[in-house]
């Protein structure tokens, strides 16, 4: 039986690779790969909890990030296919119209 | 705790239901017109709100009733709980949905993107927010706020030739989906701690263990209440979190930055209050500090940013930050007393009555902006309002109320949204914050007259009437007649409020919290 702190160190870690990649990475396909690396660390976490309190809810909340992740990423990528249309390029650096 | 969905259960669930079905029915309806028919789209979606507004309008009169009647009533096992706080934002979003679909139709047609997905969309939105003002369970809340992101994503990117349009879009999206992400760790943390998604069993199972650490939090406590705490500053945009605001504001079509003004930003505040207030009241010692930093932060940063903007849909960007920032201070006074002082209620009062007086004077001001939108002016600089007096003097009086009343001059509406939050710093004595709030009206002025000033005294750069839709002038009267009725005539909506918080109860809100 793996300890529960376990699960929890390698969902923080996968968190905070998700957070740190969204701050540093400049391609915006590899940032929405980051968020999605952020949702995984919560989903374990709460996967981990739920075996942790014997109760299902948590699993539940899973299932329901799972779908807000995809949802999010369907209109993210038509978001993107969109910039890409009228700018050529995928880099955030280079969608800097809307500025002071 | 019924194991099964009853009658009730449905009823409490009607304006969601209806709501969703009059988006389905827009999706098929809109195949089937032609180019020049799409209005029928936005008759459909404002009968879809008015429908839903009867739904309201039903569960309040069979379930909470005046004096003797109930606060409210759990739905689905506990996940909802439709309250007249839920209740009072009910109404709220419904009222900006509205006003938002009358403001949209021309627009859309002048942009020559009218689609129906756009009212589809708006009236989802609306489903998700009516999901986070009665989560009484985080994953409902959860999906709910996810439900009204993902769909005010797709509305802010809707001109989807515009480079403006389509970057807003983009830097929204991130920055929502980070800060959801931030936010679902944070939940993730407090089922953890708990081992309950319900914010009952959460708040009575953190302030047992609060009592059993004597009064001190746990450090994983503690964790879980900064990242949630960060996921929803971000959703109502407070400095430092607010970056993402501006721009999605510009970029966004005009009647869509009204529409996320108010009613986006009326549903974050409902699950920040929801959540913090109702579910994490034990922990209020510790978030109290970080409310008050955010809260002088917001008003900083926002205010002295707005002084040197030109574009007037950033500028009001700012001032709704800004705006944000005296909400909070009515949270600070909340969170610093317990729910048997006056300041509680007051502070309270104040955030429920400033969203309802904000709804209707930001809108109305925003209605403005959209209006100035023409064949080649996008009208969104300080140049295009310039001698708006000359062209449509009748929406340059409007704006002009709408300004003052942002500014908070009485009699306006605006003035006694902030009468309450000062009122509440006060009774919790907090007086250097309540100085530092007034200071900063006076900078808010300053802003709103330059609007007023270029409106009002400077020549036109076109001559020519300005054309209005039926529409918008229904918005405009509505916003205006609002704005100044309810500054003359407070006490009313006043009263709302208090019906709201069941002040007029023998157990008021706080009963519930027990």
């Amino acid at each position: 039986m793996v300890p529960l702190s376990y699960y929890l160190v390698l969902s923080g870690i996968l968190f905070t690779c998700g957070v740190l990649g969204f701050l540093i990475k400049r391609n915006i396909i590899t940032i929405f790969m980051s968020i999605e690396l952020m949702l995984n660390g919560v989903n374990l976490s709460f996967v981990a909890f739920a075996a942790h309190w014997q109760a299902l809810s948590g699993q539940v909340f899973v299932f329901f990030v799972m779908v807000v992740a995809a949802a999010e990423t369907a209109v993210g990528l038509a978001i993107i296919i969109a910039v890409f249309r009228t700018r050529a390029t995928l880099n955030v650096d280079h969608v800097n119209l809307l500025k002071l | 705790m019924a194991q099964y969905f009853t009658g009730t259960d449905y009823l409490l669930s009607l304006p969601v239901v209806l709501l969703t079905l009059f988006a389905l029915g827009i999706l098929l309806i809109d195949l089937m017109l032609p180019k020049q028919l799409k209005w029928v789209n936005a008759v459909t979606a404002f009968a879809g709100v008015l429908f839903a507004t009867a739904g309201v309008w039903r569960i309040q009169a069979v379930y909470a009733k005046g004096a003797g009647g109930y606060l409210g009533r759990f739905a689905f096992m506990q996940s909802m709980l439709v309250d007249r706080f839920a209740i009072y934002f009910f109404y709220l979003f419904l009222a900006g949905t509205a006003l938002a679909i009358l403001i949209s139709v021309r627009y859309l047609e002048i942009e020559n993107e009218h689609h129906g997905e756009f009212y589809a969309l708006m009236l989802l939105s609306v489903v998700g927010m009516m999901c986070m003002a009665a989560g009484y369970d985080i994953v409902l809340i959860f999906i709910g706020l996810e439900l009204m992101a993902i769909s005010t994503y797709v509305l802010v990117g809707f001109l989807r030739r515009d480079r403006r349009s389509n970057e807003a879009a983009l830097k929204y999206l991130l920055l929502g989906a980070f800060s959801s992400g931030i936010f679902a760790y944070g939940l993730s943390l407090f089922y953890g701690l708990t081992g309950s998604t319900n914010l009952r069993a959460i708040g009575n199972a953190l302030q047992h263990q609060m009592m059993v650490r004597n009064g001190h939090a746990d450090p994983v406590a503690v964790l879980a209440l900064i990242t949630t705490a960060t996921g929803l500053l971000f959703k109502i945009a407070a400095v430092p979190f607010h970056q993402w605001a501006p721009d999605a504001y510009e970029g966004a079509p005009t009647s869509i930055t009204g529409f996320m003004s108010v009613a986006v930003k009326a549903a974050a505040w409902a699950m920040l209050l929801r959540i913090l207030v109702f579910g994490l009241y034990p922990l209020r010692s510790v978030y109290l500090p970080l409310i008050i930093f955010v809260s002088i932060a917001t008003m900083t940063g926002a205010n002295l940013a707005a002084l040197t903007q030109n574009n007037l849909k950033r500028l009001l960007a700012y001032s709704s930050i800004a705006h944000v920032g005296y909400m909070l201070l009515g949270l600070v006074a909340l969170a610093s007393v317990d729910y048997t002082q006056p300041a509680f209620y007051d502070g309270f009062k104040g955030i429920l009555l400033y969203l309802m007086v904000y709804t209707f004077m930001n809108l109305g001001a925003f209605a403005v902006i959209t209006s100035l939108r023409n064949r080649e002016v996008i009208g969104d600089e300080i140049d295009d309002i310039a001698g708006l007096y000359f062209r449509a003097p009748t929406e340059a009086i409007m704006m002009l109320i709408f300004l003052l009343s942002l500014a908070g001059i009485p009699p306006l509406a605006g003035f006694y949204g902030k009468y309450f939050i000062f009122l509440s710093l006060i009774e919790s004595k907090h007086y250097v914050l309540a100085s530092l709030a007034v200071l900063y009206a006076v900078f808010g002025l300053y802003y709103y007259m330059r609007i007023a000033n270029s409106m009002l005294m400077r020549e036109p750069l076109e001559k020519e009437l300005l054309p209005l839709s039926w529409g918008m002038r229904a918005a405009l009267g509505v916003t205006a007649v609002a704005t100044v009725f309810i500054g003359i005539f407070p006490n009313w909506f006043i009263e709302a409020v208090n019906w709201s918080l069941g002040l007029t109860q023998a157990t008021p809100i706080a009963g519930l919290m027990k």
